[in-house]
């Protein structure tokens, strides 16, 4: 397989950099700068001894046995990203683009976020290394994540509650782009997946690659062989690019996205941007979207304020493209199902999203067989979601009686 | 500054400006804000008010570079399912009620892509249109674009800001009909004042360019108009009269005609405050 992106950011047909001119020289400058240190021993040396010392890296690549044996097929291995610093996968990047900052000689950063989990993971890294750091977050995602609102602003973040549109993660995004355009001079934009222009979806994928490098590596070591699938899920995609990209040149390795179906990709509400999307361009780039017949994108819904979101990124568009990997659905209650079963079998909560990819597992690993492996990628911890699971569960019942 | 002599209307406009020594000015209106029928009548009475050319704005969910005041029209007119052939169709039934000026298409790169970017040229020269602009489609992106617009006589209109540096000159060189200057960094929106070097980087678009320069985004009064008129061939004035809109809509969708005939003329008005008071000499 050619290296992608090429030279203009393009996973084949997609990707790209499709956002007003008066970005054009910031994105120019930030590629130029990544480009210069990406291989410098000094900038690698950094970010390998704060993945390591602070964020607490390598992470555990567990084997679930209790969970194999109830399913009773493929052996099932969970890559810990839950055990991060902060809480999920994350903080791989904001270490690696604070680090980049900070060589381009920025003071201050902005960043946007759903559920929180990367508002939080900037906001921390920003106290880290002393940048001034705004959080743009949806004003309904305030209200529903307003712990981590808090946590945030213990950091010494800045949290702007953003009131245009849906008010949630796609508008948070928008909103934070605008930010950018005025304040270009002296800002750092650390976008939080592999979306949005150029070269952000190539930066972040280099920065949550050690996610799949350490998972190879350790395999290897546990199992003397590759697994025969790994799974993740799928918002923008980057603890999924981040597992998966170590592995595409290992053609017998099945790369599975699983993406949020939200009350059903038949209805109205649901974030399954590969199932029900079609290519566009989006935030910055071309990809899949969700997007009526006029090309207006649509808003998404998924119980998973991660994976809320109507775009991907666009190098999962391109595996899609490719038949690299596939990528399936999974239903708000599929998830809530799953995050019990791993709670009940193994004692580890997973985030919501990270629910998503335990439910796929637990559809495909019985069909497998005994010597067979799953890796899956544990992107978070479920401590954020337990109130948005309690109130779920409370409307659940009432609806029930 | 050389014009050629195309047949396209934006060159013909800017030609005669020229020659009386006087600076275009080009409003910008959403469409479908607060409905179609409205829209055309405000294009009728930007004409009245002394307008050389429009742009015409398509509504869109995520409009990037746009500020509040376009982010709310854009959304009233979502509310009202306007879509990009919606738009267009402004343009034609104008000209069929007499307007005469030239029209410029505004949007966001998706509707366009959508629609297919061949029959989305098809149209715009079957509606009537001069120009395009769509602004999330820098130069490294729009050769497929540039190229269908070329062959259908439709004018590209680029955007350059005092961020594109180097990219000015290349930016210029290859625009038609006139180089869109964006006059702060952000968003568009109604602001006091604008970017340090603005004088500057207007005075090496000239240098670049070999079409008409035009100012937009944040230009909002005549004060700010005037300050232009003499650096730049037209300004172009989006937030502010999308703003009198939201402010006249209880008129606008008055049912008694005489109300709505004085919001479109609280428009008109606003608009004719507008024009930079040039003179020949």
């Amino acid at each position: 397989m050619s290296q992608v992106p090429d030279q203009h950011g393009r996973f084949g047909p997609f990707g790209g950099k499709y956002v007003p001119e008066t970005l054009m020289n910031a994105l120019i400058e930030l590629e130029e700068a990544y480009l210069k240190y990406k291989d410098d021993p000094d900038f690698l040396e950094e970010v390998r001894y704060l993945l390591k010392q602070y964020s607490g890296r390598p992470t555990p690549l567990y084997y679930a046995e209790r969970l194999s044996e109830h399913l009773g097929g493929a052996k099932i291995y969970l890559k810990r990203e839950d055990l991060n610093h902060t809480g999920a996968h994350k903080i791989n990047n904001t270490i690696g683009q604070a680090v980049l900052a900070k060589r381009m000689g920025k003071k201050k950063v902005i960043a946007e976020t759903g559920a929180g989990q990367h508002g939080v993971a900037s906001a921390t890294v920003a106290a880290l290394m002393g940048l001034e750091c705004k959080v743009f977050m949806g004003e309904e995602d305030t209200k529903r994540q307003q712990l981590n609102v808090f946590r945030m602003k213990l950091l010494g973040s800045e949290v702007i509650p953003v009131m245009s549109g849906t008010r949630t993660l796609k508008d948070a995004c928008n909103e934070t782009l605008r930010y950018w355009v005025s304040h270009v001079d002296d800002t750092y934009y650390i976008l939080g997946s592999v979306t949005g222009p150029h070269p952000y979806p190539m930066m972040v994928r280099d920065f949550q690659r050690i996610i799949g490098v350490e998972s190879r590596e350790q395999i290897l070591e546990a199992e003397g062989r590759l697994p025969d699938v790994v799974v993740a899920a799928v918002g923008g995609g980057s603890n999924a690019i981040g597992i998966f990209h170590p592995f595409i040149e290992d053609k017998d390795v099945r790369l599975v996205g699983v993406e949020a179906a939200g009350r059903g990709v038949d209805t109205e509400e649901h974030a399954a941007t590969m199932t029900k999307g079609r290519p566009g361009v989006f935030q910055g780039s071309m990809s899949y979207v969700l997007q009526d017949e006029g090309g207006q994108v649509l808003p998404a819904h998924s119980i998973s304020a991660g994976l809320d979101y109507p775009g991907i990124g666009p190098e999962h568009s391109y595996l899609k493209d490719i038949k690299r990997a596939e990528y399936v659905p999974i239903t708000d209650k599929e998830a809530l199902d799953a995050l019990g079963i791993l709670s009940r079998m193994e004692g580890i909560i997973p985030a919501l999203e990270s629910a998503h990819a335990i439910a796929q597992v637990l559809k495909i690993a019985p069909t497998m067989s005994k010597d067979e492996i799953i890796v899956v990628n544990l992107s978070g911890r479920g401590d954020k979601d337990v109130e948005s699971i309690m109130s779920y569960l409370a409307v659940e019942e009432g609806q029930q009686s | 500054m050389s014009i050629t002599t195309g047949s396209n209307a934006i060159d013909t406009v800017f030609a005669e400006l020229k020659a009386k020594g006087e600076t275009a000015l080009i409003p910008f209106m959403t469409m479908g804000d607060p409905d179609l029928e409205t829209s055309v009548a405000l294009v009728q009475a930007a004409e009245a008010a002394g307008a050389h050319m429009i742009e015409l704005g398509v509504p869109y969910s995520d409009p990037l570079a746009d500020g509040p005041v376009i982010q709310r029209a854009s959304e009233r007119a979502l509310k009202n399912r306007i879509d990009l052939r919606d738009c267009m169709a402004v343009a034609s039934k104008a000209k069929v009620l007499g307007v005469k000026m030239p029209f410029i298409l505004f949007t966001y790169f998706n509707p366009a892509l959508q629609l297919g970017l061949e029959r989305f040229f098809d149209l715009l020269k079957e509606h009537g249109f001069s120009g395009v602009i769509i602004p999330d489609l820098p130069l490294e992106e729009d050769a497929e674009t540039r190229a269908l617009a070329e062959s259908s006589g439709i004018h590209l209109i680029p955007l350059v800001a005092p961020t594109s540096q180097a990219r000015v000159e290349r930016i210029a060189a290859q625009a038609k009909g006139f180089v869109y200057c964006v006059s702060s960094l952000g968003v568009t929106g109604v602001r006091s004042t604008f970017h340090d070097g603005i004088d500057s980087f207007l005075s090496t678009v000239r240098k670049a360019a070999s079409v008409p320069i035009c100012v937009g985004f944040g230009i909002s009064s005549r004060e700010h108009a005037e300050r232009f008129a003499g650096q730049a061939d037209g300004v172009i004035v989006g937030s502010a009269i999308v703003r009198q809109v939201e402010d006249a809509l209880p008129l606008l969708t008055s049912s008694d005609e005489a109300e709505r005939k004085q919001g479109l003329q609280a428009i008109q008005d606003f608009i004719a405050g507008l024009k930079p008071r040039t003179s020949v000499s």
